[in-house]
């Protein structure tokens, strides 16, 4: 954890201390403690809170949503953090597992471009409009492009994960610099996926956001977290903020509750949504462990973190219309790796109008870049400014390429760097998304070295992003349940 | 519930999960997922309703019992044998 200590309070983060005890009202036990507010944290809160178990979530930030999360800037400004998009999947997500109000609230982007030396233009990021691109743009034969597809689609789970992502697109596309950087580009930026990860984890992703598009919510994140806010508390999960959890209580291998702001609030079983290996190796420790567990954990590769810039447009100033979502990029070749460079040439443009709002008439956009922790970790505090007024000024001479008078019009710019992320969520590194592939096997295993212990949350690729997160929070919720009602039984079966 | 009940069960579940689906004609020993949209979280879904709604637990080793709605009624006949339909999207 870093050495700064944690006190939110909006301009103030980290400057002043809470005075009251957040805890104040929790009971001393409770069926299950969910620990961390992300979109997989908030969805398994809310399907075990509705089959009746007593939950508490407990979220050491004052907002709910982890990654998922927005703040406001004086002048009217609100910036979205990861609502740039998600696979339609996320409607039946929401539908089935919140509500239908906030499912009927997702709708499809309008726009989507790529701008680079090797290509340019508008797509419906679709399957269908991907086959049409690399056949008539990019000369391939339509047989190859549909095999492609279908041996992505076709890849589950249990397939073999030493099949990279790099071996799949030169298997289909040789030599194809310019095809591999379509195809892996937008998907290195959300989630991390790179030419050495499995061609599974790659495959699972790129087929659920070519099944229909890219999608985002009307209102903002504000709206969504508030709305479930709401749902939770139909469904009796009690939350609690600014609750920083410091460690998960384990007797007799068994876990028995989580001790915060010293007090030890009793569960039958705990759910961790922190980062996989600061759940295991930090909050409870690696002594709970048996050594090769310990070494597989330590063994697990975090994914790469972010930079953003945030440009809030000036109250009565508009952004014409250029697109919802602009990959862009100077460099010539792609090349994975490169992509996190510090200072590097390639990012998005996330243009947010006012149907992101409706109601409002502001405009913002943000600048997103994949980036690496060691980067900026230990820079002194003068550098660490230096290097983000440069991160600033390199984005906007880039985004006048689209928008010229951007400067005038901009009447807030901030940055955020692996710090930031690293500082808010407590992923270890400021990894935005969870950890690489072998993640997937100790988060899902949890329960088997720890009784009444669970993980979710991003991990193994697969589980990260709006979609995977919350996706893996239903598929924790039924191992929960599950173990929560046995409990019950033998308890009930002890007592008679 | 008798074998027609438990097929009833399974569809009920079916069609608060797929709300959009028609349900009436499906076949009993064709896999689900071929006749209708049904992907993994959706399994899990049926799944988590059995042991809701009946008490019945399906460990994740047997979901390969439940791809058609024959294999359901085989692999669930004994475990809902004393067990009453409950409905809450189908009207019968
Ligand atoms: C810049 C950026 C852009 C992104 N863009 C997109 C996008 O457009 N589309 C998309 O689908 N995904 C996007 N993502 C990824 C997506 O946001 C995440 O994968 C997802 O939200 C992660 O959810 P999670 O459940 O793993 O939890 P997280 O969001 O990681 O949340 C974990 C929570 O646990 C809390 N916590 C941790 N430790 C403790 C403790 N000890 N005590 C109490 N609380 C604790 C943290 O404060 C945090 O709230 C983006 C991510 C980033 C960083």
């Amino acid at each position: 954890m870093s050495e700064q200590r944690r006190y939110f309070r909006g301009s103030t983060d980290g400057k002043k201390p809470r005075c009251t005890d957040p805890l104040a009202q929790a009971r001393g036990e409770y069926d299950l403690v969910v620990i961390g507010s992300g979109l997989a944290g908030l969805t398994a809160a809310n399907v075990l809170g509705s089959m009746g178990h007593r939950v508490a979530l407990l979220e050491q930030h004052y907002n709910f949503g982890g990654m998922a999360t927005w703040f406001k800037r004086r002048g009217g400004h609100v910036f979205d953090i990861s609502l740039h998009g998600f696979p339609v999947g996320m409607v039946k997500t929401c539908r089935r597992y919140w509500s239908s109000e906030i499912a009927s609230r997702i709708v499809r982007l309008d726009g989507i471009r790529f701008d680079n030396p090797q290509f340019t233009f508008d797509t419906t990021f679709t399957r269908e409009d991907f086959t049409e691109k690399l056949v008539t743009q990019f000369g391939v034969a339509r047989s190859t492009v549909e095999a492609f597809f279908d041996y992505l689609r076709g890849l589950n789970y249990y397939d073999d994960p030493r099949d990279t992502v790099g071996d799949c697109f030169e298997r289909f596309f040789p030599g194809r610099n310019d095809i591999h950087r379509l195809l892996l580009e937008p998907i290195a930026y959300a989630n991390g996926s790179t030419m050495e990860d499995p061609a599974i984890a790659y495959g699972i992703v790129f087929s659920n956001f070519m099944s229909k598009g890219v999608y985002t919510f009307t209102g903002g994140t504000d709206w969504l977290i508030g709305k479930m806010k709401e749902e939770l508390r139909k469904n009796g999960v009690e939350l609690f903020n600014n609750v920083q959890v410091e460690r998960i209580t384990v007797e007799h291998g068994r876990a028995t509750g989580v001790i915060a702001h010293g007090r030890h609030l009793r569960a039958r079983a705990v759910l961790s949504n922190a980062n996989i290996r600061r759940t295991i190796l930090e909050l409870v420790g690696p002594e709970h462990f048996g050594a090769e567990f310990v070494r597989e954990v330590e063994a697990v590769r975090l994914n790469n973190s972010s930079t953003q810039v945030y440009i809030g447009i000036r109250e009565g100033c508009a952004v014409p219309w250029i697109t919802d979502l602009l990959f862009t990029s100077r460099r010539e070749r792609f090349d994975s790796s490169a992509l996190c460079d510090f200072h590097g040439q390639s990012r998005t443009f996330s243009f947010y109008y006012p149907k992101v709002r409706p109601g409002s008439a502001r405009h913002a956009i943000v600048s997103s870049t994949n980036a690496n922790w060691k980067d900026w970790a230990s820079l002194d505090a003068a550098s660490y400014e230096r290097e983000k007024a440069r991160l600033i000024e390199a984005t906007l001479v880039e985004l006048e390429r689209y928008v010229p008078n951007v400067r005038s019009m901009a009447d807030h710019v901030e940055a955020a760097t692996p710090r930031t992320f690293e500082f808010y969520t407590q992923h270890v590194q400021g990894a935005s998304f969870g950890t690489k592939w072998e993640g997937l096997r100790p988060s899902m295993e949890l329960a088997s070295h720890i009784e009444g212990l669970f993980h979710s949350g991003s991990v193994g690729i697969i589980m990260s992003g709006w979609l995977g997160a919350a996706n893996y929070g239903v598929i924790t919720s039924n191992k929960v349940d599950l173990f929560l009602r046995e409990a019950a039984r033998a308890a009930a079966g002890g007592r008679a | 519930m008798n074998r027609e009940e438990i097929v009833i069960a399974i569809k009920d579940i079916i069609s608060t999960i797929a709300p959009d689906e028609e349900l009436g004609s499906l076949a009993l020993d064709v896999r689900l997922r071929d006749q209708i949209e049904l992907d993994s979280m959706d399994f899990l879904d049926i799944v988590m309703e059995l042991r809701k709604r009946y008490g019945v637990q399906v460990p994740e080793e047997d979901y390969m019992q439940l791809a058609t709605l024959q294999g359901c009624v085989e692999y669930l006949g004994p475990k809902l044998e004393s067990k009453s339909l409950v409905l809450t999207a189908l009207k019968v």
